[in-house]
């Protein structure tokens, strides 16, 4: 449960939390013309509210839908362009854009889903990232049939538990006797995640129902250049 | 000899020259995230094979990687492995591992293949921009 805290206080930090509504909507411009136009308030007030949240976090993008080859290849590129105006290091653009490939396609290729198994390979799932005053944060979420759950845990865990020499010797261990899953995984971006950012990759799993689980991944990409 | 591979370079797969004439030319460069990883790097693989039947006198094999995902760099070990088999059968074998010197993941992942694969390795480091 500690680490559902953690997921969630990387973007719904305490004090945005505790802020009542009220409280929210004196904060930003321009909040006279949102109660203005109210037609329908309560759908207004989500959408305000949303934005506030999402501003507050400086989350730069969200989304939830099927994850394709398209999707990854347009999320990429928008961060790409966004972090080269801003002028971070070229080293941390570069852990973004690969954080962001190894989550997305790893939603492409493993989600679970059973309505669009026969007609499509893609998954479907959230996505987030965000920019905080010292880190990025990249956030997934898929469900994943209860069965997977233990092995993926203790995967996880075990990534978790290396520091980088014995995350390297995961890796070549892994690329050499690995084989590639029909739909091209090759078992090695949860690795590859860990010891490109130097981060324990923060996770959970949600129970849905008997037979699925949402699983939540969040990795860190440190912005200071070490 | 099996008929040159060239294949342009787009945002997710890497420009692919694969060149018996002259001293020959062998290279892969750009960017590397296929939506299908073994489908792009098959042809690849098998284009070796049919080389190191009756490969050139001496074997250059340039890599000029901006970016590969994960599954990539699993196939880029199996061209790497083709390599060593050569190196093996008593062929000249050279692989060049280029990267950005401002790039420490990239010359890492060099060092990692330098580690793994048994065939003479440089690594050359050059300036971007």
């Amino acid at each position: 449960m500690q680490n559902i805290k953690r997921i969630f206080n990387v973007f719904l930090k305490k004090e945005v939390l505790n802020l009542s509504k009220t409280e929210v909507m004196t904060d930003l411009e321009p909040k006279t013309e949102v109660q203005e136009i109210t037609s329908d308030k309560e759908s207004l007030d989500f959408v305000y509210e949303f934005y506030v949240r999402m501003k507050r976090n400086k989350i730069h993008l969200a989304y939830e839908g099927e994850i394709t080859h398209q999707i990854t290849k347009a999320f990429t590129s928008l961060t790409e362009n966004n972090m080269a105006k801003e002028e971070d290091y070229a080293s941390v653009q570069k852990k973004v854009f690969h954080v962001m490939v190894e989550c997305l396609q790893n939603i492409s290729k493993h989600a679970e889903n059973r309505h669009h198994i026969v007609t499509s390979k893609d998954g479907r799932g959230i996505f987030m990232i965000s920019k905080g005053e010292s880190e990025y944060n990249v956030t997934t979420g898929n469900t994943i049939p209860n069965d997977k759950v233990e092995e993926l845990q203790k995967m996880l865990e075990n990534i978790n538990s290396l520091d980088k020499e014995g995350l390297n010797k995961l890796y070549k261990q892994q690329m050499k006797e690995g084989r590639l899953s029909d739909r091209g995984g090759a078992g090695l971006g949860f690795i590859d995640i860990a010891r490109k950012t130097g981060e324990k990759l923060i996770f959970c799993f949600l129970p849905v129902d008997e037979t699925k689980s949402f699983f939540v991944l969040t990795s860190t990409i440190p912005r200071v250049k070490e | 000899m099996p008929q040159a591979i060239k294949i342009k370079g787009t945002d997710d797969t890497p420009m692919v020259i694969l060149n018996t004439e002259g001293e020959g030319t062998f290279e892969i460069s750009g960017r590397s995230l296929p939506e299908d990883v073994a489908a792009f790097y098959d042809p690849i693989l098998e284009w070796l094979d049919a080389y190191a039947e009756n490969p050139n006198k001496k074997t250059i094999f340039n890599f000029k990687l901006e970016y590969f995902n994960t599954a990539s760099s699993k196939l880029l070990l199996d061209v790497l492995l083709k390599l060593e088999e050569m190196h093996d059968n008593g062929h000249d074998v050279l692989v060049r591992w280029h990267y950005p010197d401002d790039d420490e993941d990239m010359e890492e992942a060099g060092e990692e293949y330098a580690d793994i694969v048994e065939v003479p390795f440089e690594q050359v480091s050059y300036t971007v921009g």
